[in-house]
């Protein structure tokens, strides 16, 4: 854990996973550094071309709605997106990011518009926003995802502990 | 204490005497499913686990894109045979239709706990389970540990009274309740469909319902266990895999939203989401270029009676192409046998396969740039159909048949036959 760094992309409220990985795409599910390359292609066919790394993806409400194609949270990590920033998020979406490792951060976005340059320390819960000089606050993951992310995915949790080995709260 | 059905049904799961929302659990999985989509990611993690298959019931359904359009998705569910046959999980091959329909046919229990890799999982809450959808990781552990971890969702209650008007389904209801709640409005909560109207709802109708609990952010769409439930089970030849099972009077419900079917009428969700919801008689007018009658929220043998009702004796307008996929195959021979499939064919429809056809947007329908479709499906989004330039309009199985009739959307109950 650390600062991230990086460029935010907006938009909006109720990011689908149709626009994040567009099921016309199922072919390329067998290779997902290709996927990648179209990664939000339904919301900006442009982004997947102009992002850079470490750039930080922003939505309003209930990002990551619908289907439950976890190649959704995968493509964004592969593309090399820091962290997803949004208001809300949906529940198979959260899921999955936490089990792949990608870093979602609930807090309040309306102040951040495209191009802004933000800083993301995953230790304060600080998000800094360098452009307005402001900065707001992200709620923590709970203890559940903690454990999980910490153990590298859900995958790298099981074969850690050799099983389930979750906080109760 | 009195409990609602998720809590039942998750603390059995978790062999605890209760649970209350919030607490996270792990639980025992009774059936874990995967489709062509999800099924290959998760046979890696399966493979990366170096485990075989341990739930009691597991099945890897071909169903999204049957049969394969192109060489990859083919490898893909070589794949998925291939797993299938060393590992001793079921298949669900190309001919046998839409996962969630086969579960309600083959698979589902009163009581169970059911995971999947397919977001519509929770269909399988119409027959009283506690049915969730997840990704191909989770699922994935389900199915090599027979375990999963779950935070224990806390509970709307959707009490229905009143009955459905002519023409009006529960589509008409669902949407109407999407549009109340809004697409996040219920994210992890579980939703109890109860009340004297949904004792008297078969379970195709309780199925559409807990389809599309996922459509508010819910984690599962609930229904009790009841005669009507073990009805349906007799008729798929499982009559002994019925339990009762009910809420407790008295449990604590986060929220109770109240409805009377007799004040609903047809509705449609319109383009992008699937809580942009009118009345279809406000819509009525829109040119359409496709319809789509099928999927696993609208493509069982009710539905395509319903829709078989309007279009008797009709034809499409000519600009409106209709394709009619039955979601699995026993629907389909049944429709066959009843003839509804000619009065598909006669009223110049293409009836597909069963499986998802043209929902899922790679092959059996897709829109061009700036078509309208009007589906039977539960989901909307942009390019959802293989076009993010086209629009997408749900509504029932009878408004879709009517407006492929008119050529646009319309309000269904002009077209009824007569009683
Ligand atoms: S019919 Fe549509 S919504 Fe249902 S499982 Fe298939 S693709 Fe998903």
């Amino acid at each position: 854990m650390g600062v991230l760094r990086g460029t935010a992309w907006t938009f909006g409220d109720d990011v689908s996973t149709d626009h994040i990985a567009p099921g016309r795409l199922l072919h390329l599910r067998s290779d997902l550094s290709e996927l990648a390359k179209h990664v939000m292609e339904d919301a900006d066919p442009s982004f997947a071309a102009a992002m850079s790394r470490g750039d930080f993806i922003v939505g309003g409400r209930n990002f990551g709605l619908g289907s439950s194609r976890e190649h959704a949270p995968r493509i964004i990590k592969i593309a090399g997106v820091g962290a997803v920033l949004a208001q809300s998020f949906a529940r198979i979406f959260f899921r999955n990011a936490i089990n792949v490792g990608l870093p979602l951060l609930q807090c309040d976005t309306s102040g951040i518009d495209q191009g802004d340059e933000l800083e993301v320390d995953l230790e304060s819960g600080d998000v800094r926003n360098v452009t307005k000089d402001s900065v707001v606050r992200f709620v923590p993951l709970p203890p559940v995802m903690v454990k999980i992310l910490a153990d590298g995915g859900l995958v790298g949790h099981i074969k850690k502990h050799g099983g389930f080995d979750l906080p109760e709260g | 204490m009195p409990v609602t059905l998720a809590e039942k049904i998750i603390a059995a799961h978790a062999r605890v005497d209760a649970v209350v929302p919030g607490q996270i659990v792990v639980a025992d999985v009774d059936v874990a499913i995967a489709q062509d989509g999800t099924g290959p990611l998760a046979i890696q993690q399966i493979r990366e686990l170096g485990g075989g298959v341990a739930a009691p019931v597991v099945v890897f359904f071909i169903d999204h894109t049957a049969p394969a359009p192109r060489s990859e998705l083919a490898n893909a569910q070589a794949t998925i045979r291939a797993f299938c046959r060393e590992s001793g999980a079921t298949l669900s091959d190309i001919e046998m239709g839409v996962c969630h329909q086969r579960v309600a046919e083959s698979y589902a229990k009163p009581g169970d706990l059911i995971i999947g890799a397919d977001s519509h999982t929770c269909t399988a809450g119409g027959l009283g389970a506690f049915a969730t959808g997840m990704g191909s990781t989770d699922v994935a552990v389900g199915m090599t540990s027979g375990k999963t971890w779950l935070r224990v969702p806390e509970t709307f209650r959707v009490e229905v009274t009143g009955a459905f008007a002519p023409g009006v389904s529960a589509k008409d209801l669902m949407l109407t309740l999407i549009g109340l709640l809004g697409a996040d409005g219920a994210t992890y909560k579980a939703l109890e469909f109860g009340g004297s109207a949904v004792a008297a709802l078969l379970v195709h109708e309780r199925l559409t319902l807990a389809n599309m609990a996922v459509e508010a952010g819910a984690k599962a769409g609930l229904f009790a266990s009841d005669e009507v439930t073990k009805g349906f089970l007799r008729e798929m030849g499982r009559e002994s895999d019925w339990r009762p099972l009910a809420a407790d009077a008295g449990a604590a419900y986060e929220r109770t939203i109240a409805f009377d079917t007799g004040a609903i009428v047809p509705m449609v969700a319109a383009p992008h989401t699937v809580d942009n919801i009118f009345a279809a008689a406000d819509k009525a007018g829109t040119r359409v270029d496709q319809v789509s009658i099928g999927t696993c929220t609208n493509g069982r043998l009710e539905d395509l009676r319903a829709a078989a009702a309007i279009l008797e004796g009709r034809r499409r307008a000519p600009h409106t192409r209709l394709i009619v996929t039955p979601a699995s195959q026993a629907i389909a021979r049944a429709a066959a046998r009843e003839g509804l499939l000619e009065v598909f064919i006669d009223a110049g429809a293409t009836v597909t396969n069963p499986g998802c056809g043209s929902c899922f947007g790679v092959h059996q329908g897709i829109l061009a740039d700036g078509e309208v479709c009007v589906s039977t499906a539960n989901r909307n989004f942009k390019g959802r159909m293989g076009n993010p330039a086209a629009f997408i309009y749900l509504a029932s199985p009878a408004t879709a048949a009517a407006s492929a009739v008119a050529g646009e959307i319309v309000d269904p109950r002009q077209l009824l036959p007569a009683p």
